[in-house]
């Protein structure tokens, strides 16, 4: 430490998450309790949602005024406070988290725009900050402070301060600390309550991961067709693809009907016969029934009229109990959509007819504010998920299943000479997702990857190259990368 | 109303003689001024220093009890011409923006009233944008007092030298008849800390009197021949002047020993983070007591050569810490050492890095340079800094971006819509919040020229099949868009599109009022409508949009303004409110409806997990802080689901944006009542009866067909 008597503190924060109040406090602790502190922030832009730095030092008072820094020195910080987990990552790759540092920071995450708008899973690791944050700092305090500081109807900055009092690496008690909290005079009580959240938790937690994502639980069949189903995925498919086809099965039966989920079974275990491990068979019992289950108006209004639907959003938006909750939904169905749910054969000549096009589509050209909580809305969306016993009939499904058929063939024939690269078709399955012109655009990629993979069967990384114009494709929505990846894999 | 209230911190403006001040850097300035019997206060708000705009805006009332003056200049431009009060009249006046860029637009009148002089001190006070947190180019101001022949302190960063330095700047003002400028460094102004006041002073002669009693002399007029005699004026009388009073009045300070052969040369501004490093490496302590002299220059320019000789005289090597580039003062010692004649080597750039930020880390290590070759017998032991145990690609990067509701998200959502439709378009970007247009994940944006130029900026691209874009905030309209923009493109018959943001404030600064503004305000005329002064100058297609939320609309207005067969420039003002403005004021107000018991509706939006398939194009034509991301429920799918978080206020785009991109039925909007009235609650009975029903029917069908 440089100064034995000097402590210094820098916060990292986003803009706008009550960084400058924390900082705030404690400065004023640091006074009330004899020290002479100084604070330093750079609003601004920065503040607009960007990454800020506030900084404080404090210093035992006495005869002489000391020279106190602006800004935290790499190497010589006592104290850091993250408002967020990658916050506490630019800590510690600025320099500022050292073995004197005690390291204080909430484990939640804030995704920042590029991890948000990637058209795939776009999200920095969340493990290797937080094994460097344990690695490198003299201490670690993290927990999910934004949880508890909602769960007590505050804001994060005063779950901070708890941790930091928690923490006893400043030399005050906990009263002092309240004591601030009071003198700052706005939301004394929530802030309080909040505080004591934070302390509480920093005193018990240990430096807990997130939440990892929930594991598939296999669903128990329920119903006389459901176990049938249930017992024939058992006898007939790969151990590895059970919990998948498990619940392709339940989707599928939810979606259609049994009938239906028969198919798909047929499907999987035409590929089981060419998959002796079992791998291709797990991951195209995923990927099929996901694509099995395609989105169309009957699927989407079966889905909006759901009692569990409707307790999932009052529960989202914490509605109070007995209160009263409007719901208006954004829906665009468009010419092309309300062709393809009719009858296949009137759909596909309304949507190759011109004629009917002009006369039809400005009618689909607006988008409906479809109000769900009323009687009339909610009455028509039921009679179009009840369409669905009607579905098999509709141009959508037969597209659709072409579609299906035409991958599995493509599946087929790699899983002959190929795995990887029949996997690797598998996985594709992921670009098509999405409604409208997004729709149009990963399938647009899709079969792009499709026609990819059949100029490189018989390559010995065909599998391998295929994994990695798919990552290009998901990469941007352009598909600027995807062109380079190709151009790239051509040369 | 600005975005942050001083009103109690005002109320430490009026304390006495003896009695401790306790607060922000910019708030001791505006204490310092008060003390120094200032006679009237203007300026333009910009980062860093739009705090002082907001202290004295706050302060009116003070600032009338002591009958001085304070107005919100329309640009830096104007605040520097009202340092005209100063050059025929005993009057103290200041003026404050941010530099370097307030100072560029201000340098018309900043020249002039440095040619002629002054008789009253007349300060300059400059937030200096550099480093860290910046917005602007990386310049320097030192420039600018070079050229013109202003002074220029950059005070060391403690309260009490602060305040010190805004008394002795109007001193030296005075005593050599120029402009002085007071820099202050971004975190210097944000700078917690303390100091003894004094008593507030009258003006000895306020700008009413003044007026009362004109005094003329056209020798302080830039005009043949006084322009002539103010060049040597300047050479001959005030330079000498200032050189007599920074040495008499030792506006630059010594620390540690007398005797040494090596010493440091330091801006006042660098000096406290110039001393961890020297702390860092063994050499300081946290109370300044250096072992190696330091000479810190509060006073920049000019230099003293006695002062700089004296210092240098049997040192073998001065280290000149100078942040920014051109190193001009390290030229100048080069210059006072030959002509003093002494062999000290002045020691920079050659161990400092020529451009960037002087942090600690960067000092400690020019410092150790500097060292090894001058003194190693006191140069540290280096010991590398463990390999951070992070890298750079492990943190996302976070650009700024607009708030959650910003009215300026959904002009470029329609923007982005437009492009798909007609391909891209040249977009020449303006200063201000929607200058983040440029960052993801809009993409949006050209170039960017200055403040209220982005239509000037956009003025040479005659189209051909194409017209170009310009942005423009109401600040920079205001500022000086409206005759540089919309004015020179009606006369030079520009065939462009300018969008004007009017969100009702000069909203990236804080919140300020403009002309335009909705609000009203008791000291200011606001309620002017940018359409009718647009119209003014000759724009015959001009629209108001006063719900820029509608997607579907601003796109529909891009388009036609960008295919209309009308010739000349077309004005699109976008209208609503800056979301961080509005929810001050409804936030607060909602909730006090809501608990005095009245029906309140409160809106948000929400996904739907199950129809969301993870593709996040709602969220590349949006960048909404409160529309995120999350883990996707679904087992079988792997791409986290877009998910609006708590802090949604309901402003709508997303689902305007879904309806206006055709993206996907998976948002809703929540209409929370609170307080219903008796209709209310015999309708939603009704409701719940008939879709209950429905549902249980549809559930038990569901169910008996499922697995």
């Amino acid at each position: 430490m440089a100064s034995d008597t000097r402590i210094s503190i820098a916060i990292l924060g986003l803009g706008g998450q009550g960084g400058g109040v924390l900082a705030d406090w404690i400065v004023q602790l640091g006074e009330a309790a004899g020290f002479v502190t100084q604070g330093t922030s750079v609003p601004g832009v920065a503040q607009r949602t960007g990454s800020t730095v506030y900084y404080i030092e404090w210093m035992r008072a006495g005869d002489r005024r000391p020279v106190l820094a602006l800004m935290p020195v790499p190497g010589d910080v006592d104290i850091v406070i993250a408002s967020e987990l990658m916050e506490a990552g630019r800590a510690m790759l600025r320099g500022f988290v050292s073995d004197r540092t005690t390291l204080i920071a909430s484990t939640h995450r804030v995704y920042a725009i590029a991890e948000k708008s990637a058209p795939g899973d776009g999200r920095a690791s969340d493990e290797r900050i937080l094994a460097a944050a344990r690695e490198r700092s003299a201490r670690f305090i993290g927990f999910d402070m934004d949880a508890a500081a909602i769960a007590a109807g505050s804001v994060i900055s005063s779950t901070l301060f708890g941790a930091l009092a928690a923490s006893e690496a400043l030399p005050v008690p906990r009263s002092a600390f309240e004591d601030a909290i009071r003198a700052g005079g706005k939301a004394v009580e929530a802030s309080l309550r909040a505080f004591a959240a934070g302390h509480d938790a920093a005193r018990s937690a240990p430096a807990a991961l997130p939440d990892a994502r929930p594991v598939l639980v296999p669903p128990v069949p329920t119903t006389v067709a459901g176990r049938r189903i249930a017992d024939r995925i058992v006898a007939h498919l790969p151990a590895p693809a059970h919990p998948f086809a498990l619940e392709g099965a339940r989707r599928l039966m939810d979606y259609q009907d049994d009938g239906y989920a028969r198919l798909y079974l047929d499907r999987l275990e035409a590929l089981a016969a060419l998959d002796p491990d079992g791998l291709l068979t797990a991951e195209a019992a995923r990927h099929l029934a996901l694509w099995m289950a395609y989105e169309d108006t009957i699927r989407v209004a079966g889905l909006k009229v759901r009692e569990s639907r409707t307790a999932r959003v009052r529960a989202e938006v914490r509605a109070q109990p007995g209160q009263i909750l409007g719901l208006v939904e954004y829906m665009h169905p468009r010419f092309e959509e309300i062709c393809e749910t009719l009858p296949a054969g009137i759909g596909a000549r309304l949507l190759a007819g011109e004629r009917w096009r002009r006369l039809l589509a400005p009618r689909f050209e607006k988008g409906r504010h479809v109000e769900t909580s009323g009687i009339r809305w909610f009455t028509a969306m039921r009679l179009l998920s009840a369409m669905r016993r009607f579905r098999r009939g509709t141009l959508k499904y037969r597209v659709e299943q072409a579609r299906i058929e035409d991958w599995l063939a493509r599946i087929t024939t790699a899983a002959r000479s190929d795995p990887a690269l029949a996997l690797e078709l598998v996985r594709c399955q992921r670009l098509i997702k999405g409604y409208g012109d997004t729709h149009v655009r990963g399938w647009d990629k899709f079969t792009r990857l499709m026609a990819a993979a059949e100029n490189m069967a018989g390559r010995s990384d065909a599998g391998a190259r295929l994994a990695m114009l798919r990552e290009a494709a998901l990469a941007d929505e352009s598909g600027s990368a995807l062109d380079a990846e190709l151009a790239r894999l051509a040369a | 109303m600005a975005e942050r209230s001083f009103a109690a911190e005002v109320e430490q403006l009026r304390i006495g003689a003896g009695e401790t001040f306790h607060g922000e850097g910019i708030l001791a300035v505006t204490k310092a001024l008060l003390q120094s019997g200032v006679a009237y206060v203007g300026g333009y708000q910009g980062s860093p220093i739009s705090h002082l705009m907001d202290v004295f805006a706050d302060a009116n009332d003070l600032m009338a009890e002591l009958g001085v003056h304070f107005e919100a200049s329309a640009s830096e431009a104007t605040a520097a011409a009202m340092l005209a009060a100063s050059v025929n009249y005993p009057l103290r006046g200041a003026v404050a923006w941010k530099s370097v860029v307030g100072t560029n637009v201000a340098s018309d009148a900043l020249s002039n009233v440095a040619s002629g002089g002054v008789t009253g001190g007349a300060l300059v006070i400059l937030g200096e944008d550099y480093g860290e947190g910046s917005s602007i180019m990386q310049e320097r101001t030192h420039a600018f007092a070079m050229k013109s022949q202003m002074w220029l302190l950059d005070p060391r960063p403690d309260l009490g030298l602060m305040v010190d330095m805004v008394e002795q700047g109007f001193r030296l003002s005075e005593a050599s008849a120029t402009p002085v400028m007071l820099e202050l460094r971004v975190r210097a102004c944000h700078m917690t800390g303390s100091f003894v006041a004094r008593d507030n002073r009258r003006p000895p002669m306020t700008v009413g009197e003044a007026a009362a009693n004109p005094v003329r002399d056209t020798d302080r007029i830039v005009l043949p021949p006084a322009n002539f005699l103010h060049e040597h004026e300047k050479i001959e009388q005030r330079w000498p002047a200032a050189i007599d009073y920074v040495r008499d009045a030792k506006l630059n300070e010594r620390f540690g020993p007398d005797e040494d052969d090596i010493g440091i040369i330091v801006q006042g501004g660098l000096f406290n983070t110039l001393n961890r490093a020297l702390e860092l490496i063994g050499l300081s302590n946290a109370w300044g007591d250096t072992a190696l002299p330091v000479h810190v220059l509060n006073c920049v320019y000019p230099l003293v050569p006695d002062e700089i000789a004296a210092f240098c005289a049997g040192k073998h090597a001065v280290l000149i810490v100078e942040e920014g580039q051109p190193e001009f003062i390290e030229h100048e010692l080069n210059t006072l050492v030959r002509r003093a004649d002494l062999q000290t080597a002045i020691v920079g750039k050659a161990v400092l890095p020529r451009a960037g930020e002087y942090t600690g880390q960067v000092l400690r290590e020019g410092l150790a340079k500097f060292l090894r070759e001058w003194a190693p017998d006191r140069a540290p032991v280096e010991t590398p800094l463990a390999a951070p145990a992070v890298t750079p690609a492990m943190v996302p990067q976070r650009p700024a971006g607009f708030c959650t509701g910003c009215p300026e998200r959904p002009i470029f959502s329609a923007m982005k819509l437009v492009q798909r439709e007609l391909g891209e378009f040249h977009v020449s970007a303006d200063i201000g919040c929607h200058l983040f247009s440029i960052l993801p994940p809009f993409h949006i944006g050209n170039t960017t020229m200055g403040y209220g130029l982005g239509s000037a900026g956009a003025s040479a691209f005659k189209p051909a099949g194409k017209r170009a874009i310009a942005m423009m905030g109401d600040g920079g309209f205001w500022h000086n868009g409206l005759t540089s923009g919309i004015g020179n493109a009606v006369f030079n018959k520009d065939d462009t599109l300018t969008i004007i943001v009017d969100n009702g404030y000069s909203a990236a600064t804080g919140g300020q009022d403009i002309p335009s503004s909705k609000a009203f305000n008791k000291a200011r005329v606001t309620n002017n409508p940018i359409e009718r002064a647009v119209r003014g100058v000759g724009v015959g297609w001009a629209r108001t949009m006063t719900r820029t939320y509608d997607v579907g609309g601003m796109r529909d207005a891009i388009r036609d303004a960008v295919t209309s067969p009308e010739k000349g420039p077309k004005v699109l003002i976008a209208q609503s409110e800056c979301q961080l403005n509005r929810q001050r004021r409804v936030k607060p107000a909602m909730a006090k409806a809501i608990k005095a018991g009245n029906r309140v509706v409160r809106e948000r939006f929400g996904v739907d997990p199950d129809t969301c398939t993870g593709d996040h194009a709602c969220i590349r034509l949006s960048g909404c802080p409160s529309l995120t991301i999350r883990d996707n429920p679904d087992p079988l799918r792997q791409d986290p689901v877009a998910h609006v978080d708590n802090s949604c206020v309901g402003c709508g785009v997303c689902g305007e944006v879904s309806h206006a991109a055709v993206l996907c039925p998976s948002f809703y909007k929540a209409q929370l009542v609170f307080n219903p009235t008796r209709w209310d609650r015999m309708r939603a009975a009704m409701r719940d009866w008939w879709i209950g029903l429905l549902q249980r029917h549809e559930t038990r069908s569901r169910l008996a067909r499922g697995f």
